[in-house]
This record gives structure tokens, sequence and C-alpha cells, in this order.
């Protein structure tokens, strides 16, 4: 019984999408990193913010909150985890299909940092290929898109503009 | 409780409906982590630390902030408010987490917007008016590079609150910093023009570049039980960093003397330029107004 009831409200949990990228589910993002249902029934739910000032943190809340409050749970409490930070290697494989089905492109694998971070002054240091055409000939246009976890780029090839999700 | 009572109006205020003013009722950013105090550590010691640099990224946040529709280009205007949206969180974070330390009660916005000037411990390279474009530059180059070298070292803090919130803010500095420093070059290394003004914009900024290397008590002495950086120990880095852009920029490094404080006092003891009071009637002004609203 109280084997389905976790499972029940982490798959709650995880069906909440994620309020700027509706493409994504929580748990694609590598957002969601617990869902627990203590003894008096609450579920406490942890999330990782993907940056220190993502303002779409209070709205996951209350989605996550609405989500499991309407599935009958009688209490929620959604908490903040900071560490280990959230890292784009998170986000699942199959998020990783929705972006670039959304014509979002997906990020390589996050840098390894050992030491002090290099400062980097020449050309963008990875190939991204262009979600739309799949050319790998683009160009980064800004290191900062629309939300602060993208950058913006261009195809060479099709010339479209597109926006592409930071290795963090 | 039904999802249709759930209403999005509902949720952004779960206060008292009266006193609701502008904006969302913002949680506290530190929901649901523990922030006991470390054994060994005093707690008003840990507070004051985390105002330091909680105040260093709130104070540059709100000068970045006033750049938003000024900037040449559309990607700049993104850039710019994306930095000082991270340092935001930054600084929410560290404000959250001096008020829980200190056992005061004060929440970030209390901190934030009930200070007055000389209870800010930011230093004052932040806080300077704008220049143009290039002074920018500058000034997030300054700030990011030694703000980084600082943060690096604080993911090992013996406070488990302050080294996670360092871990999450060097992935985002040195994005900061690249970003600034790739401006740096291009100007630097561009035409004439653009290379006279990158090397104005280094010599008016450069003067507060000492200030971020003085040690205070609070810190001495957090530095003895684990929890803070000895700033002292950061100059070789944070040089060899900028050297390194600013050769690459074909930039000089600014020989001008460090601005002294007033009587050896400056940022770090509350005694600021005559900017910062200018920035914070800004920053200050509709929350003071409305004392009882919730943002």
């Amino acid at each position: 019984m109280a084997a389905t009831t976790l499972a029940d409200a982490r798959a709650i949990a995880a069906s909440v999408t994620d309020p700027e990228l509706p493409q994504l589910t929580l748990a694609d993002l590598g957002v969601l990193r617990d869902v627990r249902v203590s003894d008096d029934g609450t579920v406490v739910v942890s999330i990782t913010p993907t940056y220190s000032g993502c303002p779409a943190m209070e709205v996951m809340r209350r989605d996550l909150r609405a989500a499991l409050l309407d599935a009958g749970y009688p209490q929620v409490e959604v908490r903040t985890v900071l560490s280990p930070p959230w890292s784009s290697d998170w986000i699942t494989p199959e998020g990783r299909r929705k972006l670039a089905a959304a014509g979002i492109a997906p990020p390589g694998p996050a840098p390894r940092r050992s030491g002090p971070v290099l400062v980097q002054l020449g050309p963008p240091r990875q190939t991204v290929a262009c979600p739309q055409c799949g050319s790998p000939d683009t160009t980064e246009i800004s290191p900062f898109s629309g939300t602060a976890c993208k950058a913006l780029r261009r195809c060479e090839a099709c010339h479209e503009p597109f926006e592409h999700v930071k290795e963090l | 409780m039904a999802r249709d009572d759930v209403s999005a109006y509902e949720s952004l205020v779960e206060h008292n409906d009266a006193r609701w003013a502008f904006g969302s009722d913002f949680d506290d950013p530190l929901a649901g982590v523990d922030t006991t105090v470390p054994p060994g550590v005093d707690g008003r010691d840990l507070a004051a630390y985390c105002l330091m640099l909680g105040d260093d990224a709130l104070i540059l946040s709100h000068r970045l902030q006033q750049w938003v529709t000024r900037l040449p280009e559309l990607e700049e205007e993104v850039a710019v408010a994306n930095i000082a949206l991270d340092l935001l969180g930054q600084a929410r974070f560290l404000l959250a987490r001096a008020g829980a330390a200190d056992g005061s009660g004060r929440d970030e916005d209390r901190l934030a917007f009930f200070r007055d000037e000389h209870e800010f411990r930011n230093v004052r390279l932040v806080e300077l008016p704008r220049g143009d474009f290039a002074c920018e530059m500058a000034r997030i180059l300054l700030a990011s590079t030694w703000r980084l070298a600082q943060f690096e070292r604080l993911r090992a803090s013996r406070d488990p609150v302050l080294a996670a919130i360092a871990a999450k803010a060097v992935n985002e500095l040195a994005y900061h910093r690249d970003y600034a420093a790739g401006w740096v070059v291009r100007l630097g290394d561009g035409t004439p023009l653009s290379h006279e003004r990158m090397q104005a914009g280094l010599e008016a900024v450069w003067p507060y570049l000492d200030e971020l290397f003085a040690i205070t008590d609070v810190e001495e002495r957090l530095v003895d039980v684990g929890v803070a950086v000895d700033p002292r120990l950061l100059r070789d880095e944070v040089e060899a960093v900028l050297d390194e852009v600013l050769r690459t920029a074909t930039l000089a490094r600014p020989e001008v003397l460090p601005r002294p404080g007033v009587r050896g006092r400056s940022g770090r003891d509350g005694v600021h330029t005559e900017a910062l009071g200018y920035l914070l009637a800004e920053l200050q002004s509709i929350a003071r107004a409305h004392p009882q609203g919730v943002w």
C-alpha cells in the first residue's frame, strides 16, 4: 500500500512540466531530485535550481503542490536542495530527445573541472549541431539567451537561429 | 484542498491577501535546507560574512539591471540581464543564509530593503556608477574573476550551506567572466577608438582592485575555523587571469594608485562612495513606501 502510494506520488511529481520548457518534465530536466511520503501522508518533494537565479523555482513549487494536492495527498512540502549543484548531464535521454524535437540543441557532456577554471578567450569551444537541419556548421550569437540555461546560436547552413542548452 | 482552490493568484499570495503589494510572494530560497550553524562557528560572524558576499552580488546585480534597455545590442541586453539574474539568485541565497545564521530571523527582503547604507558590506567596486559599456565590461571582469577565485575555494567551506551556494555559483561566475573577457579582448584589440575607451574603462575601475584583497576581522576569525577564504591569497590568481586577458587584448595594466578608504575603512566596514546611497534609494524606495507589502 505504502509502496504504491510512493510510486504514485513519484509518477505525479515526475509528470509536472517545466514552466519555461513546457515540452520537458521536471524529471526529464533532472530538476526533480527526490520524492518521499512520510507516515502522516505528507509528500516531500526535493527540487534543485538549474541556476541560482532561476525564476521558475516558485512556479515549479506551485505546480508540484497543485498536482499532488489534486491527486488527493493531504500535505505537500517542496524543498530546495543545492548540493550537489545541477548539471546539464542530468537531463535524461528522453529530455534530450524532447529538446531536439522542440528545436533546442541539447547540451553535450558537461566540462569536468579540477583546479582553477581557465579563462576562455578563443573561439567557442565545441561544435553544436543545428537542431533543424543537422549541420555542424553553427556559430554562437550570444552566450546567453531567453533563459540563463541557454545560449543563442545560428546555423550557417540553413541560416536559422536556435537555442542551445549550455553545458554546466 | 481541491485543484480549483489552488488558483494561480492564490498560490502567489500565500499570506494575508490584504498585504499583497507587488510581484509575487517569494518563498524562502533556502526552503527545506538545514541551516544549523556548524559547531565552533560564531553565527554572527557567519552572518556578517554572508552579508559581505551577498551584498557584493545584490549591488552589482542592481547596477547591471540599470543597463537593461541601454545596451548596444539585443544580445548584450539578454547577456547582462542574465548575469544580473544569476547574481540576484546568489544574493538571495546568501542573505537568507545570513538571516538564518545570526538568529535574528530577518529574511532576505528585510536585509535587502531595510538596511541603511552604512550597514551594507559590499566592496566599493560593485557600487560605482554606470560608466560606458567598456567600463562595465572592465568592472564585470574584475568582479567576476575575483568572486570566482573566492567561491572556488568556498566550495570546501565548513559551512555546508555556504559550500553548496558557492559550488552552484562557480559555474555561473565562469560564464560571467568569460563574457566580459571576450568583450575586453574585442574592444581592446579592435579599432583605435575602442582600444582607447577600453583602456579608459580599465583605468576607471582599477583603483578599486586593491580593496578586494583586504581581510576583515570577521574573515580572519572565520578563516581560522575553516569557513571563510582569506582574500589576500586570491591576488596572484586574479592578477594572472587579468594579465592574460589584458595581454590578449593588447591593453596595458593601469598604473593607478588604489583609492583609499576613510581612515582605512571602506566597503566591508560600511564606508561607501557617494554612489551607493542613490542606488539604495532606487532599490529600496518601493519596499519602504509599503512596509507591510508582501513580495
